[in-house]
């Protein structure tokens, strides 16, 4: 088995799980309704755990604590899309990235659970079942705003063309396709990509937004290679401020 | 002295509840998916959480090493685990009823899943209607959704099927 293709492949889903469950957890007590808010804390509170326990795995084949991994790299050292570490934003950005990303999870974690490293499909077999809540939840709150008022459709459509060049990014190729898909460890950026776009399509096709062309718009991609935005390290420094006062403390 | 067997130590985790629900057991809630006996003071348990994140966990692992060790459990060693994954189904029927008693509507068998509407007409503990709505796949914790009973104007939990 490659090693260093499985252990690139963790790290970047772990990271995206990690910095995306932190994003969604800052509308804990602000979100838009109630329900809402408990919505986003709850998916932020399984993101997270779900990222230890791929950190978890990591440390198994040798690499730090996952604590750690968590909270002790600078941002170069992240290998999460652009497009997590974005702003909150406004809740019609976070409910489409939420949309958008959950979508590409759910995939992602459907192929993984077929993986030949059998710890991984094991874990991505249980995250599956969790994410379906994930994209449950986008798909009917999308379905609701996406046919609602003039001024929630125009609203959502413009975080979905913003929004949607850094989706793309996501689906960045790593250096280790080949291996990957040899080794039947994971099928590839490019077919969860594919499966992806019908996925997100059936459903906005059931809401007024207009999903453009996708072959027309250019990936931000870097991420996946430690190239990210001035809105990582701050976040990475907020999340490490309680950790590095002491390491060593039990929480 | 009786040689000691998994199902004493089962019998022995009966003790150890889900700390967000007291009424019902971590063996019928069905997170311990191994006991080994490897020595009359020494016994591996294996759990697995209900959801990855479920910040119950720890505390549930020090539970269980705690209830062994009272039994004089010397060496009393719980592991983690997704080898065997938890699935609502693996909640005991009387796991089952301690929810609905506690006014949780019990999770439907994944067989009975057929897709992402499974969580829409729950029964309704309260009042046994169907004429429910789901207000939203999350609760107040990982594994509860919220629901809305059209019949008795009350909102219910439930524990989501997984
Ligand atoms: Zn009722």
């Amino acid at each position: 088995m490659n090693t260093d293709a499985l252990k690139e492949l963790l790290y970047k889903i772990a990271d995206d799980q990690l910095i995306l469950g932190h994003r969604n957890s800052e509308w804990t007590g602000v979100g838009p309704l109630l329900e809402e808010d408990i919505a986003f804390s709850s998916m932020a509170q399984d993101k997270v755990g779900q990222s230890y326990q791929l950190y978890q795995m990591l440390h198994q084949m040798g690499e730090q604590e996952p604590d750690t991994v968590a909270f002790m790299r600078n941002a170069n050292q992240f290998h999460n899309s652009q497009f997590v570490e974005l702003p909150v934003g406004e809740y019609d950005f976070s409910l489409i990235r939420h949309f958008l990303f959950d979508h590409a999870e759910l995939i992602r974690f459907s192929m993984l659970s077929q993986s030949s490293y059998e710890p991984l499909a094991q874990l991505a077999r249980k995250i599956k079942g969790e994410l379906k809540y994930h994209v449950m939840h986008a798909n009917s709150i999308i379905k609701q705003l996406g046919n609602a008022t003039e001024e929630s459709i125009s609203r959502l459509q413009k975080s979905l063309e913003g929004a949607l060049p850094y989706a793309l990014g996501l689906f960045e190729p790593s250096p280790f396709e080949e291996a990957l898909k040899e080794g039947g460890i994971f099928e590839g950026e490019t077919a969860l990509q594919a499966k992806w776009e019908e996925s997100i399509r059936k459903i906005v096709e059931q809401t007024a937004l207009q999903l453009p062309d996708l072959k027309t718009l250019t990936p931000v991609y870097g991420g996946r290679s430690g190239v990210h935005t001035e809105h990582l390290q701050p976040l990475l420094d907020e999340m490490a401020e309680v950790f590095r006062v002491d390491p060593t403390a039990e929480w | 002295m009786p040689v000691l067997t998994e199902a004493t130590v089962r019998e022995w985790l009966e003790e150890v509840k889900d700390p967000e629900i007291p009424v019902l057991s971590l063996n019928d809630l069905g997170v311990i998916t191994g006991i080994e006996v490897l020595g009359h003071s020494h016994v591996q348990v294996q759990m697995t959480p209900t959801f990855v994140g479920c910040p119950a966990m720890d505390y549930m692992k020090m539970e269980v090493e705690q209830a062994l060790q009272k039994r004089g459990i010397q060496q009393a060693e719980v592991t983690i685990s997704f080898e065997t994954p938890w699935s609502s189904d693996l909640i005991s029927e009387r796991g089952r009823a301690a929810l609905k008693q506690f006014g949780l509507a019990p999770p439907p068998k994944q067989a009975l899943i057929e897709d992402l509407d499974f969580l829409e007409h729950v029964e309704c503990p309260n009042c046994g209607s169907t004429e429910t709505q789901m207000k939203s796949p999350f609760g107040p914790t990982l594994c509860r959704s919220i629901h809305y009973c059209s019949h008795c104007k009350e909102t219910f939990e439930q524990f989501k099927p997984l």
